[in-house]
């Protein structure tokens, strides 16, 4: 673990545990969220016929460091009508929020920020904190559309945590932990191992567990797209009706903060999803390092296929984005409350009784 | 069917002396000249009537005739005294497929319309515009507000004829 | 925060509930210009709208009566800029029976090709726009893809892509480029199955379908009783078009239909079908295209321009069927070069007073699916 790598390098265990926690921001969330504002750009100009930025390096890819840059120097604005301390801790809260779901989610089997037993469970807990913030942007901007978008956001994000939830009982219950670096190791193998396909147990029951897994798995999908406001759950930034719901108000480095937030959040769930469902950091296909005899290969080889299974949720949910109209907010709720979470609740007692065969 | 002829004589008779005349020598269309303080039962009558069913105004405008006294007002700008102001409603029925032109002409100074508001809600917006532009006052109109110009713009109405452009709005210089 | 103290609502505890009043525009991302809306609003439902107007008010009436026939031209172009070329050809339609006089039938083909493929460019605004206020950003993409085509086509006919200055009082401005008839015919061929293509994008996605069937229903009474007209009235199951009703030009010469709404999704007269009546009528205008394209005869497009317009006294209201609806001029002359008095009723103003009625009731995210519906043209409405 890298931890241990730490505190024998330095003697201190204050020291290797800030550089423990830093490690995924500087060497993953932001050069993540520059390549996936690229990778957003791009995708939606190559599926509107058009090719998006071009100018800025090769295919534009230096285009998101530029807009950070031009986002560096400009002016902060707070109307005087602001409520100033809510408004400027805002941004960071919901930063925070998304940031520290991040410690949680095993990268590899030798890096995970802290390998919590309760791991879903902080995640879970911690997002919840990015409500807060959302409504306190909402509510200090002094700003109508600003907060009838926190409004809705709130309404929205604590309505489908609840499917969120269920489904992540559901897994809970057949793998009994609730640390994703364990649930992770027991999906190793080959892909058939992955809890989409039944999980790592054999005989009838896996066999059987499929189709309500697959259901499960849609469920926590639909759900964390709503979490993170992307279309079609984006109500409470809908431009077309809101102008930009809670952020309207912000600029500069503050309005970055929620976009950082944003795309860093699109990675989360995606990890989360991956790990709960796709076998987390481990390969469909076994390791290379295995084969030819080289051990530290292996946790690299495992960054890479947790990164593949993250960045590929990622841009399925860029795609939804970019084919999809936006729901209006009584249909959100009512696709949430109606839909969900009695498919879910159904799901979770239908693999109970499975799992007890 | 039924051509402006037929409709003015239908109309003479159920309301007499409001209904001014039928003016036919204008080679374009041929219109009638209503009381403007009676043209709203007109309309009503015209739009209910099972002959005739005037379902749609097409066009409600007001014109200044100018047809007043021009008096120069010495630093070169002229005033209309006296004249009309008009009211021109083009109305047809979709379902018997006939078109008629009213037209109304009240005094420049004292231009009040009876609003057809009541009968085709199309004729709010037209009859704001009305006013707006050019001044004219419709009678029971819900909500007779500007509507193209600011809501606070009282250097008279732009349409007509004898309007000319204020030196200042707002501390702004309009002629530049 | 501004309170509206007549319409405050009192509560029975003796704390009081107000509702808020939001002011959507003028500058918002889809009210399609320079509109602003004061909502009423209790939560998301809203109780009423008032339509602010006037944003853009550049005086054309008065500008007109300023004007020669001829050179009011350029001003009606920059009345509704989405379909520019139409409202050229409704006031040269205006002007010419004013004058009593007839063009030649190279002159009429011509036009007729250029208003349809007006139509077309002006419908695929309408369609993508309103795919961008309901969320659907890329089918707005796609039907820009195909408007440009379109554009090109003008540009090559008269060197302008948004305002033509080409239909003139009596003819064109000039004639058509050698080249026009095989683009457009090879238009024609291309844009066809894009229609399809946008039906399986947007028309038939059921979030769409969720979002515009039932709301904002328009019966036909009502709607005809606030003037609307064009696609929103047809949407509303009356059939009812000025090329066949009331013809002009040589409409009647084309066989095409009329669609009418037909509540396929919802109730006849919602947003879905006012969206949907718009898909249809592209393919009608592109049979009409067709059929023109292949009959154009030969002539001069110039000749029967007056070379001063000086119609005798008189008034006309004329009226051509636009893109959004009944466009009408009413001109005045009281026999000299300039128009005594030029009012235009453009269906964009018209169609914006009926918001009110149609809002009443519905939530926020509903006002922006049926103002994108009605499908107005703020240029129009402020003139």
């Amino acid at each position: 673990m890298t931890y241990d790598f730490f505190y024998k390098l330095f003697g201190s265990q204050v020291v290797a545990a800030i550089i423990q926690g830093l490690l995924p921001l500087f060497v993953f969330i932001l050069p993540f969220a520059v390549f996936a504002v690229w990778l957003e750009r791009k995708v939606s100009a190559h599926m509107q016929d058009r090719l998006g930025p071009m100018r800025v390096g090769w295919h534009g890819w230096l285009q998101t460091i530029a807009d950070i840059l031009k986002l560096l120097q400009k002016e902060d604005i707070i109307a005087s009508e602001n409520d100033k301390p809510l408004f400027n801790i805002a941004p960071l809260l919901v930063f925070i929020g998304s940031y520290a779901a991040f410690a949680a989610i095993p990268f590899s089997s030798a890096f995970i920020g802290s390998n919590l037993d309760l791991g879903v469970f902080f995640i879970v807990a911690v997002s919840g904190l990015v409500v807060a913030g959302i409504l306190m942007a909402g509510w200090a901007s002094n700003n109508k559309y600003s907060l009838l978008g926190a409004m809705r956001s709130a309404a929205q994000i604590i309505s489908y945590e609840i499917p969120t939830i269920l489904v992540i009982v559901t897994i809970v219950m057949v793998t009994g932990t609730l640390n994703l670096n364990t649930l992770s190791e027991m999906q190793t193998g080959h892909f058939w191992n992955w809890m989409i396909l039944g999980g790592p147990t054999l005989g009838v029951a896996k066999f059987l567990m499929i189709p309500f897994m697959i259901i499960g798995f849609v469920i926590i999908y639909i759900s964390s797209l709503a979490e993170v406001n992307r279309t079609p759950f984006d109500i409470p930034e809908a431009e077309s009706e809101l102008v930009s719901g809670y952020h309207t108000e912000y600029s500069g480095m503050k309005f970055a903060m929620f976009f950082l937030a944003e795309y860093a959040n699109m990675f989360a769930v995606s990890a989360v999803v991956a790990a709960l469902f796709f076998g987390g950091y481990q390969s469909p296909i076994g390791y290379l390092g295995n084969l030819i005899g080289i051990k530290w290969l292996i946790p690299i080889e495992q960054l890479f296929w947790f990164t593949a299974k993250g960045l590929f949720f990622v841009f399925v949910q860029m795609w939804l984005r970019w084919t999809l109209p936006r729901l209006r907010v009584d249909q959100l709720m009512a696709a949430c409350w109606k839909y969900l979470i009695p498919i879910a609740f159904v799901n979770l007692i239908i693999i109970g009784l499975i799992t007890l065969m | 069917m039924k051509s402006a002829q037929e409709i003015f004589d239908l109309l003479k008779t159920k309301f007499g002396d409001s209904i001014i005349e039928l003016v036919s020598t204008q080679p374009t269309e041929p219109f009638i000249i209503i009381n403007p303080t009676e043209i709203d039962k007109v309309c009503f009558f015209l739009r209910d009537d099972e002959e005739l069913l005037f379902d749609n105004l097409m066009n409600l405008s007001g014109v200044d005739d100018a047809n007043g006294k021009n008096i120069s007002d010495g630093d070169g700008a002229t005033k209309i005294e006296g004249g009309t102001l008009s009211v021109y409603y083009h109305i047809e029925s979709t379902k018997l497929r006939h078109k008629l032109v009213l037209k109304v002409s009240t005094q420049r100074e004292k231009p009040d319309v009876a609003s057809v508001e009541q009968i085709w809600r199309h004729a709010d917006w037209h009859e704001r515009e009305a006013f707006d532009l050019l001044g004219i006052n419709f009678l029971n109109h819900p909500d007779l507000r500007r509507i193209l110009m600011p809501y606070d713009w009282e250097f008279g109405y732009p349409l007509r004829k004898d309007y000319s452009n204020p030196e200042f709005y707002q501390g702004m210089k309009v002629p530049f | 925060m501004i309170i509206d103290t007549e319409n405050n609502v009192k509560a029975q505890n003796g704390l009081r509930t107000e509702h808020m009043v939001l002011n959507m525009g003028p500058q918002h991302p889809s009210t399609h210009g320079v509109l602003r809306l004061e909502l009423e609003l209790e939560g998301e439902i809203i109780k009423k709208v008032i339509p602010h107007i006037g944003y853009l008010h550049r005086c054309f009436e008065k500008h007109a009566e300023a004007m020669s026939y001829p050179q009011v031209v350029p001003y009606v172009d920059r009345m509704d800029y989405l379909a520019a070329m139409y409202n050229e050809f409704g006031y040269a339609v205006a002007v010419e029976r004013l004058l009593g006089i007839q063009v030649p039938e190279r002159v009429d083909y011509i036009r007729v090709i250029m208003g349809e493929l007006q139509r077309i460019a002006s419908h695929l605004v309408a369609i993508g726009t309103y795919g961008m206020d309901i969320g659907a950003f890329t089918p707005f993409l796609y039907c820009f893809r195909d408007r440009e085509k379109i554009l090109s086509l003008f540009e090559m006919t008269c060197g302008a892509r948004l305002l033509y200055n080409y239909i003139w009082p009596g003819g064109l401005s000039h004639d058509i480029h050698p080249d026009f008839i095989r683009s457009t015919k090879e238009f024609v061929k291309y844009f066809r199955p894009n229609i399809k293509e946008l039906n399986d994008l947007l028309t038939n996605n059921k979030i769409f379908i969720d979002r515009t069937a039932n709301i904002g229903i328009l019966p036909v009474e009502t709607a005809i009783n606030y003037g609307i007209t064009g696609p929103n009235l047809r949407a509303s199951g009356l059939k009812w078009d000025l090329r066949k009703d009331d013809t002009y030009s040589i409409y009647n010469k084309f066989d095409f239909d009329i669609p009418v709404g037909q509540g396929l999704q919802g109730t006849v007269g919602d947003c879905w079908d006012r969206y949907y009546i718009r898909v249809l009528e592209m393919e009608e205008s592109l049979k009409i295209i067709e059929q023109a394209i292949d009959q154009i005869p030969e002539g001069d497009v110039t000749s029967a321009i007056p070379k001063r317009i000086k119609p005798p006294v008189g008034q006309i209201y004329s009226r051509v069927e636009n893109p959004r609806g009944e466009l009408g001029y009413f001109i005045m002359s009281n026999g000299s070069v300039n128009p005594f008095r030029v009012k235009a009723r453009g269906p964009s103003f018209v169609h914006l007073g009926i918001m009110d009625e149609l809002c009443k009731g519905h939530m926020v995210a509903d006002i922006i699916a049926i103002l994108g519906s009605i499908d107005i043209v703020l240029g129009e409405v402020d003139r």
